[in-house]
């Protein structure tokens, strides 16, 4: 038993009370919205050609993060993160109060920052041209490297960075592990407020996918998507990622403690679970994903899945086939309209999923296998699927309050 | 007769296996031997070229082999070793078969040099650019690179070989990685989640880049000779940490479900705190209140008072700042006490195993506990005369300990203390 249904007898209800998304389609919850209303994709296929990614939409960096000497101390990906961070604590109406952010406790999901691209390659054209001294690389290194990207750079410095600038003084914890870090730290996050541990918590992560030293370590795999973009679903013959940059944030608070700060709910996270499938046989993903999908503490009614799908294969047909056999639940996919996000894909799902509940509708479909279809009415729960490019499986069951 | 629950009704958690690698050595008795002798464990770097590096010396783990030699798979390998040591201990489930969570505390993975220069050389130009790399990395030449330098790689391969269940977690609060890694153990069963949990702790990014990174920031010592001395935690000549290899693992599990199964317990984890300081990215707030927040939610959380605690295992990293503020936050908790209670730095021998020191030393904690003898803090010669410890200077000593705290604060104003007892309060 390793697992944290959150709908156990005696455990408190938490409930998503703030939303921060920074993303290729824009800043805020009103332009994410309406550029998924209108189907709106952001995708750059000529900056990184052949590879195709979701750039972020500009933001003013400037308002999350005050201080131009703390901007300076990140790189993209933490500025993206510490911005959606902070959308998300205005989101629930506690940005700036002490009180509250003197406890509040942190679960981030990060990788890692991006490398210095002109110092890498300074040390390879030199070691192509025959350097090859003992040392070479130390002395390059010594006096190339910027004494401070390593703060950049290193996983944990996300949430230090979202410590800093928002001045959060609870605790802090980082998990790293592409994909599912994301389900691992809502599903951390939830079980310990649902038990009591903790009364509020700010969850989420931050990727740039505007990096060509992440477009080499997903080539290694043959994992990036090529030349022309197309929906997740209809990548089956032209596999793969477009790797995207986003920030996703969610304030998850007892129903108790945002009650009594008179906080309203956009909905009400019920469960979140995790596991590793072996992935070594046709079927193991689906069979796991089936097994997670068996422990949701599912109700009667309207239900939706906003899937993680990333359009690598084997990966992405497994899920499909696991979806045809809950038809009955409308499928949308972040991957089409935001990209991979990767640690982000599984907060920025809940996000979405929250989103639509309080809107009253589920966004439209944007697909033309027929894996995504119309969808009328207001969905009360949906089941966000986070199923990892390699390893990792998440899922979560975000639900109306009632 | 002891109670399965703490005084606050929530299982209590004890320690029923114990793995350890260090640059002394490999498990449990060659580590203590080594340590209560105050050998050191700090060399000349041999694995790479060091000239033009400011700091040359660091606590490698030589003695085990990875073919390629990756930091990751370095770090991988470690946490294998140390983690069949305390399957073996604890002798609990089957082969391959663990009853639990595993939470993995590891160092954040990248591609590294010796992979870079690899394809730098099949680009094949002289001057290259990333597009370069990018044109050459695929069509599976390198598809195992990926794997490799995926951040869940170790955590997958750690799940696979021992069977631990459900989605294993990877994670990283700097270099309080280890203490967070075993609070993460004793939430989950405290939370009735699970009976066991596998908390496995690994660093072996002993690296150019690393350590160029970490001699960048001013943090390393640079007495490089002789290197066994340059490691003097709670001394005036400190000059920084010394950066270190090693591994630990812990089997967790309730004193109930232990106890049932007739596991010998080894020691208890008493009480597990946290506090982020928001102040700076490597400095800690001049006031030191999130560390003192810290060690008195950790008190708080193990329902204990100051006095009951006998021996501080401190985080003692040897750079001025932290010795100093380290000395200063314990005496704000403690009170006159701090010069009574006998304090240690195991990384005067082990250097710092960042990722890896909160694991490697509640280990060396548990050990202190088992056999009533206090290792020292070595080539403690000068000492600091404002930091006034009772610092366990260069020979080990015999003491009555019952109850051992021990502080991890990282980068990123991460601080994590754990409280390790013999018996269930």
């Amino acid at each position: 038993m390793t697992d944290t249904p959150a709908s156990k007898p005696g455990q408190t209800e938490v409930w998503i009370t703030g939303i921060g998304l920074a993303t290729s389609l824009g800043e805020g919850l009103d332009a994410n919205w309406a550029a998924l209303q209108e189907k709106r994709i952001n995708v750059d296929e000529k900056g990184f050609a052949p590879y195709i990614v979701h750039p972020l939409m500009p933001v003013s960096f400037d308002s999350q993060i005050p201080k131009k000497g703390d901007q300076r101390q990140m790189e993209a990906w933490q500025r993206i993160g510490t911005y959606a961070a902070g959308l998300a604590l205005d989101s629930a109406g506690i940005k700036g109060n002490k009180d509250i952010l003197s406890k509040i406790d942190m679960v981030v999901a990060a990788g890692g920052g991006e490398r210095d691209l002109n110092v890498d390659c300074g040390v390879l054209t030199a070691e192509a041209k025959g350097a090859n001294a003992p040392g070479f690389l130390n002395e390059r290194l010594m006096s190339d490297l910027r004494p401070t990207l390593f703060l950049a750079q290193l996983s944990n410095l996300l949430a230090g960075n979202i410590a800093i600038v928002h001045g959060l003084g609870g605790t802090s914890r980082t998990f790293m592990g592409e994909e599912v870090a994301g389900a691992d730290a809502a599903r951390i996050a939830l079980s310990r407020i649902a038990s009591g541990e903790s009364d509020i918590a700010l969850v989420g992560g931050s990727h740039n996918g505007e990096r060509k030293d992440l477009l080499v370590l997903y080539e290694f795999g043959d994992f990036n998507l090529k030349d022309k973009f197309a929906p997740v679903w209809a990548r089956k013959d032209h596999t793969g990622f477009a790797l995207g940059s986003a920030g996703a944030f969610l304030v998850l608070e007892s129903r108790a403690h945002a009650e009594a700060r008179g906080a309203k709910p956009f909905a009400r996270l019920s469960s979140v679970v995790a596991d590793l499938a072996k992935r070594k046989q046709p079927g193991d993903m689906a069979a796991t994903l089936e097994k997670l999908w068996a422990k949701l503490p599912m109700h009667e009614g309207k239900g939706a899945i906003i899937s993680g799908a990333t359009g690598a294969e084997p990966a992405t047909s497994e899920e499909r086939g696991f979806l045809k056999s809950h038809a009955d639940f409308p499928v949308r996919s972040t991957g089409t309209m935001f990209g991979h996000t990767m640690e982000t894909q599984f907060p920025l799902g809940i996000a979405l999923a929250a989103l639509s509940i309080s809107r009253g509708a589920l966004f439209p479909p944007n697909d033309s296998t027929g894996t995504e279809i119309e969808s009328q009415g207001a969905p009360t729960q949906i089941v966000v699927v986070g199923a990892g490019h390699w390893r990792g499986e998440g899922m979560a069951l975000v639900e109306a309050v009632r | 007769m002891t109670a399965p629950r703490d005084k606050f009704g929530r299982p209590v958690v004890v320690v029923t296996g114990m793995g350890i690698m260090t640059s002394l050595g490999a498990g449990k008795a060659d580590n203590w031997a080594k340590l209560v002798a105050g050998e050191s464990g700090i060399r000349t770097i041999t694995r790479f070229p060091i000239d033009g590096l400011k700091t040359t010396m660091a606590g490698t783990v030589d003695f085990v082999s990875v073919d390629p030699f990756s930091s990751t798979a370095l770090s991988e390998r470690m946490a294998d070793l140390v983690t069949q040591e305390a399957l073996e201990q604890a002798g609990i489930g089957a082969k391959g078969d663990f009853p639990g969570p595993l939470f993995l505390a590891v160092a954040p993975v990248e591609v590294e040099w010796p992979q870079r220069s690899e394809l730098g050389r099949a680009v094949g130009k002289l001057d290259l650019t990333y597009d370069d790399l990018l044109r050459i990395s695929g069509g599976g030449k390198y598809s195992a690179y990926h794997h490799r330098f995926m951040f869940g790689s170790v955590a997958a391969h750690l799940a696979e070989t021992f069977g631990t269940k459900g989605s294993p977690i990877s994670l990283s609060t700097a270099c309080a990685s280890g203490a967070t890694s075993i609070q993460l153990g004793v939430e989950a069963i405290r939370r009735g989640e699970t009976d066991a949990a596998l908390c496995v702790a690994t660093d072996g990014t002993v690296n150019p880049e690393a350590l160029v990174r970490f001699s960048l920031l001013s943090a390393l010592s640079t007495q490089n000779d002789p290197p066994q001395a340059a490691s003097r935690p709670f001394s005036k000549n400190r000059d920084g940490f010394v950066m270190a290899e090693g591994a630990g693992a812990l089997v967790l599990e309730s004193y109930e479900a232990a106890t049932a199964r007739g596991a010998k317990i080894l020691g208890v984890i008493a009480g597990c705190g946290e506090l982020t300081d928001s102040f700076h990215r490597t400095r800690s707030s001049p006031d030191g209140k999130p560390i003192i927040g810290c060690m008195k939610k950790t008190l708080a959380d193990a329902g204990m008072e100051p006095d009951q605690i006998d021996h501080i295992n401190a985080h003692g990293t040897s750079t001025p700042e932290n010795d100093k503020m380290e000395y200063n936050t314990t005496s704000a908790v403690f009170g006159e006490l701090v010069q009574k209670i006998p304090v240690t730095s195991n990384k005067s021998m082990v250097g710092h195993t960042i990722s890896a020191a909160g694991a490697v030393e509640a280990i060396f904690s548990l050990l202190t506990l088992e056999h009533q003898r206090i290792p020292p803090t070595i080539n403690y010669d000068i000492p600091d005369p404002t930091i006034l410890f009772d610092v366990v200077g260069n020979k080990a000593r015999d003491a009555r300990v019952t109850a051992v705290m021990s502080n991890s604060f990282g980068f990123g104003g991460q601080n994590a203390s754990l409280i390790l007892t013999r018996e269930p309060a």
